[in-house]
């Protein structure tokens, strides 16, 4: 019961790191608060959903898809939306309403022309739902995916972003974009690269969700609650925060789910979130901003 | 009586010389322009965004879509003198907000004036419009709305119809199953139920408790869950190991996917396997093929129903969306109801209303009426078999398609 419990918890945290690394990059290295990151995940879901029922393409394959329209749509709204703030913002908690507001004008397109697209409906498929069976617990294969997913993609952009002078320079932005021109960064370049890169992340994360949960045109803002929560809880920016956050989130879930009560699991999430903030405000990983 | 009025209402007009009172002259303005009208106003709110949008875009728009293009296509909406008048629509989003649900039915009825209303999707927000509807007039054909309070809110909005029963039905066929399936020797009359903390699982599962426990039922495992839960493997893995061997969700729709999906990986096969809203939904069925058998939900077909086989056809045809096999046949027939019973009365709301509450109607459900203001014509168990979500109880009702149980292992892809 004990492995069960804990390898579904590891697999359901795993969906939620996927899901928040985007929206860390986005909200950490370009100082976006971006509130239609969600309609960014569904929007990537319905793209595997059209592949994998009209034409066919596996969702997985559907990735080869996916990523880049994400990266490109995260690009395209950062150029052509946030760096007019960005341009005229005069501090930081100026360029955070204002991006607040845009993007949340952002959602609402989004959502609309999705439901134009595809109407109202509930939409889901399955792919992958088959039994794996690891260390005696069975799961199912595509949330599996998603950990694994979540793991390599997390890992990796880590290892970028610590070990390459591109990613120190995405760092460095997001540790003092005022002085990082000094070194000879290009600012507006990392923030809209950071941005597109959370998009593309968004955008794996609405496939792999996408293979085992229901979803309609209007159900964004649910991914990007919980997202927010996971991103605060690991400290902004912060890759390896926002991956140890989410599965620590899907961990206090499944084991309250089976031990306490189902109907905690809600509670337990914002009590170890409160809890976590009172003890570290700037988050697990995070470090307090001067 | 009408035209008797009609008459002397044109008559009046066409002398035009006497002083007339105000109240008068509203009346006969609204006289003449009934005389006049070139169309008749049907004004709706519905959700097409929000939450609940995805249960309206399902069971709800799709039939009022229907509805107006058949009524347009025969040429219009018949008056009791024969005369055809073609509908105009009030369209509102009500956003899945209940606040805005309730200042759009004002706006219909204050605003745009229109002569009849089609009811909002969900029971709760059916509650907050109909003292609305009740104020205004408003015949009030509440269709998703499951609710065991039906008889009394008959009374207190003497104009409400209430077309989908109650909890305690749904439940009370359910335990009748599993009590029967017991006493047969299929099962071992142990069972685990699920339900979501929210209106219709608080609902029904309230409703359970007791009609389980009064056939003698044991529910060895009784836990709810939030809104939005999207993993489900610790409570199938606790169902899996009490013993039960009939599983129980009075779950939403993400859930009822969910619950099917991961019940298929964690390889639980209870012999009765019953799911909430969304187990009669089109994709359901498409989704699971050959595994949806024998799951069973609220609602069901009569699968021998020709009206009802054809309207599945048509609605799919017009709108490019199946219906559902629960509220969408109900929500077509009490579109038909309205329209026969303006036929039969015209466009006077309190006689429309009047009609409603006595008359009897042919509609794709059969012969319809209502019986203190409610449809009680409804199955309250549906079980899919061959690729149909057909009716099983009530088992004594006509067309009634006979529970198969146990339902069978996953099959394996």
């Amino acid at each position: 019961m004990f492995i069960a419990a804990l390898l579904s918890g590891l697999v359901l945290g795993g969906t939620y790191a996927l899901v928040a690394m985007g929206l860390t990059l986005q909200y950490g290295i370009s100082r976006i608060m971006n509130l239609a990151y969600g309609e960014m995940i569904i929007s990537a879901a319905f793209l595997a959903y059209v592949l994998f029922s009209n034409l066919g393409i596996n969702p997985v394959a559907g990735l080869v898809f996916a990523v880049p329209f994400g990266f490109v749509l995260g690009y395209l709204v950062y150029g052509v939306m946030m760096s007019p703030l960005v341009a005229r913002a005069r501090d930081k908690a100026s360029l955070e309403i204002d991006s607040i507001l845009a993007t949340f004008g952002l959602l609402f397109v989004i959502q609309g022309v999705m439901l134009v697209l595809f109407g109202a409906n509930f939409t889901s498929y399955s792919y992958l739902n088959d039994p794996v069976t690891i260390f005696g617990a069975t799961l199912a294969t595509n949330r599996v995916l998603a950990l694994v997913l979540a793991l390599v993609l997390g890992g990796g952009l880590y290892l970028v972003l610590t070990r390459t002078l591109w990613g120190t320079a995405l760092r460095a932005v997001a540790v003092n974009p005022a002085a990082a021109p000094l070194v000879g960064i290009d600012v507006n370049r990392a923030a809209r690269l950071a941005f597109a890169l959370g998009g593309a992340l968004a955008a794996s994360g609405g496939v792999v969700i996408s293979m085992y949960q229901t979803f309609t045109a209007t159900s964004g803002v649910v991914f990007t609650m919980k997202a927010l929560i996971v991103v605060i809880m690991g400290g902004v920016g912060n890759i390896l925060g926002a991956l140890s956050a989410g599965l620590l989130l899907g961990l206090v879930e499944t084991f309250v789910s089976t031990y306490i009560d189902p109907g905690l699991t809600l509670a337990a999430t914002y009590m170890i979130f409160l809890a976590v903030l009172l003890w570290r405000p700037a988050g697990l990983f995070g470090r307090i901003a001067r | 009586m009408r035209t008797i009025q009609r008459r002397h209402v044109l008559r009046t007009i066409a002398l035009a010389t006497t002083a007339l009172t105000v109240g008068a002259v509203a009346g006969f303005h609204s006289e003449a322009a009934a005389q006049n009208r070139k169309s008749v106003k049907i004004g709706y709110a519905i959700s097409k965004t929000g939450g609940n949008a995805g249960g309206a875009g399902i069971t709800t728009l799709p039939n009022y879509q229907l509805w107006v293009k058949d009524v347009n296509d025969a040429g219009g909406l018949e008056m009791p003198d024969g005369k055809k008048l073609p509908l105009e629509i009030v369209e509102y989003d009500d956003r899945s907000s209940a606040e805005e649900v309730v200042r759009a039915t004002e706006r219909l009825a204050t605003q745009d004036k229109v002569d009849f209303m089609l009811v909002p999707w969900g029971t709760g927000f059916n509650l907050a419009v109909a003292p609305l509807y009740d104020r205004f007039g408003y015949p009030q054909l509440a269709v998703s709305a499951v609710t065991d309070k039906a008889p009394d809110f008959v009374k207190r909005w003497k104009n409400s119809f209430w077309m989908l029963g109650g909890g305690h039905d749904y439940a009370g066929a359910l335990a009748a199953i599993v009590s029967g399936a017991k006493a047969a020797g299929t099962v071992n009359g142990k069972v685990a139920m699920i339900s979501v903390a929210d209106g219709f699982g608080i609902d029904l599962v309230t409703a359970a408790r007791p009609a389980f426990k009064e056939k003698g039922i044991e529910v060895v495992y009784d836990k709810t869950y939030p809104a939005g839960t999207s993993d489900f493997s610790p409570m199938i893995n606790e169902a899996k190991s009490s013993g039960a061997d009939a599983f129980v969700a009075f779950s939403y729709p993400p859930e009822t996917f969910a619950l099917t999906q991961q019940a298929q990986v964690a390889s639980f096969s209870p012999k009765i396997l019953y799911l909430g809203v969304g187990t009669g939904f089109p994709i359901y069925g498409k989704n699971n093929g050959e595994n949806a058998t024998g799951i069973m939900s609220l609602g069901g077909i009569d699968p021998s129903n020709t009206m009802n086989a054809d309207y599945r056809k048509r609605h799919e045809a017009v709108t490019g969306v199946a219906p559902d096999y629960w509220g969408s046949v109900i929500t077509y027939a009490s579109l038909q109801m309205l329209q026969e019973a303006i036929k039969r009365k015209g466009l006077d709301k309190a006689a429309v209303s009047a009609e409603l509450a006595s008359g009897t109607f042919q509609t794709v459900l059969g012969e319809t009426k209502f019986e203190n203001n409610q449809l009680r014509q409804l199955w309250w168990t549906g079980q899919w078999q061959n690729g149909q979500f057909v009716g099983v109880m009530p088992s004594d009702r006509p067309g009634a398609s006979k529970a198969v149980l146990p339902r069978g292992e996953w099959k394996k892809k």
